[in-house]
């Protein structure tokens, strides 16, 4: 089943305090190389058959009226994976 | 609505048959905590809590509604994402947004939602300091105007309980100036900034006044006998002045 992949990010000028956090924590492990995080969201949605170009629209919308709230998040990746 | 026994001493006064004539609607979603505390603010205060399920269709001539606090949805996707989108939000909507501007107030959960719901604008994120916090949490009344706070006096300051975990309020400069500008926010947080909210704001007001959301919770504070100084009655102002509203008082 054709899977469409939707990723949500907080805008960046909204500071993300999870990211922040994990950032904080990284050289805990020894991950000393990273200066900042930032956490998302990813959606996964399957379809039942061929995704069209009408599904893919359909896909960006529900992306942008629900996976996402445009006043903190904005939809950085709407894509089509194949299993 | 099930009735609680009422534990503390009630003082807010007798209730009269008008005061107890006023519907005030308290909405469940799967995931609230607080309807129960916040059907008895209403009783409390005089008027007749009637309960309201969020899949229901109709409004039940309710005189006005509250959105009460919890995890609906288990806060899934977004705080109050999901709840937006129940039948009843959609009455509600269009109900508040009517030239009979039907009263809607939203706690914690209930403010996330009408966020969510595009009723008041902004968002709320995760505090600042990511954890779950609970205090006795001292706000200024900054508008004394709207259908919800004009029981207070402008610049009154009340205590009442706070608890969230996504309670961070924000929204961008351009929207924080207009909310500034046209006195929407209803509410600030003094001593203390809770959670990171933008210019300690702890709840705003839509333009014409019968939609209030804040993150903290009057419910929790209208009986004496609790509360930091045990007199724990600041939040009952809220249920009274919207039965001021509704009965023409204000």
């Amino acid at each position: 089943m054709p899977r469409i992949v939707v990723d949500v990010m907080l805008k960046p000028e909204i500071l993300d305090p999870q990211g922040k956090a994990i950032v904080g924590a990284l050289p805990r492990l020894g991950f000393t190389e990273f200066s900042a995080v930032r956490q998302g969201k990813r959606f996964e949605l399957t379809v039942d058959g061929e995704v069209t170009d009408e599904i893919l629209a359909k896909a960006r919308e529900a992306a942008e009226t629900m996976l996402s709230n445009p006043v903190i998040e904005d939809v950085v990746n709407v894509e089509v994976v194949a299993d | 609505m099930t009735e609680t026994p009422l534990i503390g001493e009630v003082s807010s006064g007798v209730a009269s048959a008008a005061l107890s004539g006023a519907r005030i609607g308290v909405v469940t979603f799967p995931g609230t905590l607080d309807d129960r505390d916040a059907a008895r603010a209403v009783r409390l205060a005089g008027a007749t809590a009637v309960e309201l399920w969020h899949g229901d269709n109709e409004l039940a001539d309710v005189d006005a509604v509250v959105i009460p606090g919890g995890f609906s949805y288990g806060d899934y996707l977004r705080a109050g994402a999901i709840s937006r989108f129940a039948p009843l939000m959609s009455r509600i909507v269009d109900a508040a947004n009517s030239d009979a501007k039907l009263p809607v107030l939203g706690i914690c959960n209930g403010f996330q939602i009408l966020t969510e719901a595009h009723l008041l604008p902004g968002s709320m994120i995760k505090n600042d300091h990511l954890k779950f916090l609970c205090r006795d949490q001292v706000l200024r009344v900054e508008n004394n105007t709207t259908a919800w706070t004009n029981a207070y006096a402008a610049g009154q300051e009340i205590t009442v309980p706070l608890k969230n975990q996504d309670g961070q309020y924000i929204a961008d400069e351009k929207t924080l100036d207009a909310l500034e500008a046209e006195g929407r926010v209803a509410f600030r947080y003094v001593g203390m900034n809770p959670n990171g909210s933008r210019r300690d704001i702890a709840g705003i007001t839509n333009a014409a006044g019968n939609v209030v959301g804040l993150m903290p919770h009057p419910e929790h504070a209208i009986e004496v006998g609790y509360g930091p100084d045990h007199t724990g009655t600041d939040g009952l102002g809220f249920f009274t002045s919207v039965l001021n509203t509704l009965l023409g008082g204000k």
